[in-house]
């Protein structure tokens, strides 16, 4: 009997041992090669350890500062009202005895097959100065005179916060419209009966029945948005002065854009690796406890 | 009451609808107007398609970029499927603890920015002699965690019977694998295919450090360029996003179903 578990053991890792191999070749080897470099300081193919001075640049370099205030800003306001607003309109859709729910439901997923680089440049195109979005704004008198959008620090942060929320609201909102159809619709029934209002019963059968999804979906934006890049790249490339540039494109930057600084880059590139692992492992926490 | 509560509903749906939409309505109209019309706002049909259409392969290798994303996209997705299938089956239907503990170890690349590996990947791609070249594109996504354990989650309802039918009628463990899992679990390749596709399709990243000569481009690192020139040409560009955009659309509106399938499909 153990023989023969062995042999199907073994059958098993032919199996596996292929795939393995690529994702520690092509992932797992450059994140050490990363840490290696971000101990190295040099041009070209000739580098020297200079210990952790990158790593104390880091706390006096503005710009890596301003990224990372930019990158977390995006994520602290525009992650929740993305959810918030997916929540929402997954619920509206849920609704029983709503019409037209199969246009509705396409129409605000459709934004999901459009590719990164394509829908940041049509926002681009959408918010200039004398374009269509100040034009309608006017139009309904919602604002008197036009904004220079992607001029402005503020305005400029408010276009990618739009950008994002219009392109992967519709795919969270998939996520929890599925997950609420998979709630027994006699728990609604019952709370019902006792009087519990529909606000009520959102508030304290879905959310917490969603809880997991929720979670899921909260882990896999943070982590997106932490790696935002094509989005500003293309919208603001970063501008105005550097307010909208996010860590990944100062990675970036300084690795293809400035006089190549390899080292420093991957300096930078273990500050998200550490943010993307606490903020991990926060929402891990906050997300169990409250089971 | 009940009523004025539905128009509401329907008002912010429509609402909704109309905002997830425009940027659609934007690309198709802009596309036949010219650029200083466009950036001026004008949304309505003009008569400059076929001027932006020569202009764009007149000024980009366009067909060159579309032959590249298109065999990027093909050849990727298939190596794609084909590995993590194995993997996913191996890891799932040979279960043992060493096997388990790897597969958790894979699962610690999900966590990995990319920013974070592109520069010893660039390093190690230039080393290799592979600029340039689109295999350099395909393979450090050939095999994802990701991947992977979307096909370990659906290999769970995979009828184990099946397998244990073909071992009786004297199937070698490989064929099992070739012709029982693979053709029974045709929904979960197409769901997995769709999802592939679109990544390879859309890259922008890494293409962008290691695609670096004008016919090796592929049609984001196109549109991106066009995008950010000092004076760029708006109708051109539309018309750009348009073949970049429509053969997503295109498989979103025929697989509709597998398509929403393939994104709920890592977390049943």
């Amino acid at each position: 009997m153990g023989g023969k578990w062995n042999k199907s053991s073994l059958i098993g890792w032919q199996f596996v041992a292929l795939p393995s191999a690529l994702i520690l070749l092509f992932s797992f080897y450059p994140m050490i090669q990363s840490f290696i470099l971000s101990f190295q300081s040099g041009k070209g193919s000739v580098y020297s350890y200079v210990g952790i001075d990158n790593y104390i640049r880091l706390f006096s370099d503005p710009m890596f500062k301003q990224a990372v205030l930019n990158t977390l800003l995006y994520l602290i306001i525009q992650v929740p009202i993305m959810l918030f607003l997916g929540l929402i309109i997954a619920h509206l859709l849920n609704m029983p005895n709503l019409r037209f729910k199969g246009f509705y439901r396409t129409a605000i997923f459709l934004p999901c097959v459009t590719s990164l680089v394509s829908y940041a440049v049509l926002f681009k195109s959408i918010f200039s100065l004398d374009g269509i979005a100040n034009q309608m704004l006017t139009s309904l008198h919602i604002i008197n005179e036009p904004i220079a959008w992607l001029m402005d620090p503020i305005w400029a942060r408010v276009v990618i916060i739009a950008a994002i929320t219009w392109r992967w609201t519709g795919y969270n909102m998939i996520f929890y419209l599925s997950a609420m159809q998979n709630i027994d619709p006699s728990i609604y029934e019952a709370a019902s009966i006792d009087g519990a209002s529909k606000i009520r019963q959102f508030f304290t059968i879905t959310i917490p029945m969603l809880k997991p999804i929720l979670l899921f979906t909260a882990i896999i934006s943070t982590n997106g948005t932490l790696q935002l890049f094509d989005e500003v790249v293309n919208i603001t490339n970063g501008g105005p002065g550097n307010s909208t540039m996010t860590i990944s494109q100062y990675i970036y930057n300084l690795s293809f854009q400035y006089t190549p600084n390899f080292g420093y880059a991957a300096t930078v590139s273990y500050a998200i690796v550490i943010i993307v692992a606490v903020l991990a492992l926060l929402q891990l926490k906050v997300g169990g406890e409250k089971r | 009451m009940r009523k004025l509560r539905m128009s509401i509903v329907h008002l912010f749906l429509i609402l909704a609808s109309f905002i997830s939409l425009f940027p659609f309505a934007w690309m198709l109209i802009g596309m036949t107007n010219t650029s200083s019309d466009i950036v001026k706002g004008k949304f309505s049909f003009g008569s400059q398609f076929s001027e932006n259409l020569s202009k764009l392969f007149d000024t980009t290798s366009l067909g060159a970029a579309f032959v590249n994303s298109t065999v990027i996209a093909i050849v990727g997705t298939l190596a794609t499927l084909i590995l993590s299938s194995l993997a996913g089956y191996g890891f799932e239907v040979y279960r043992s603890k060493g096997k388990d503990r790897l597969f958790g170890l894979l699962m610690l690349s999900m966590m990995m920015p990319f920013a974070a590996i592109m520069i010893p990947l660039f390093r190690m791609f230039s080393g290799f002699g592979l600029m340039n070249s689109l295999a350099a594109v395909i393979l450090p996504s050939i095999t994802t965690a990701f991947m992977i354990f979307f096909f370990m989650q659906n290999t769970k309802s995979f009828p184990r019977e099946l397998l244990q039918a073909g071992r009786v009628d004297g199937l070698s463990e490989f064929s099992l694998f070739t012709r029982i899992y693979v053709p029974t679990m045709q929904p979960t390749y197409a769901a997995a295919g769709i999802i592939t596709f679109m990544s390879y399709w859309n890259n922008f990243l890494w293409p962008l450090i290691i695609l670096q000569t004008p016919d090796k481009k592929t049609l984001p690192l196109i549109v991106s360029s066009l995008a950010s020139s000092y004076n760029p040409d708006y109708g051109v560009i539309m018309v750009a996003i348009v073949i970049t955009t429509l053969p997503t659309l295109v498989v979103f509106f025929l697989l509709q179903k597998r398509f929403v399938q393939g994104m709920l499909g890592s977390v049943k």
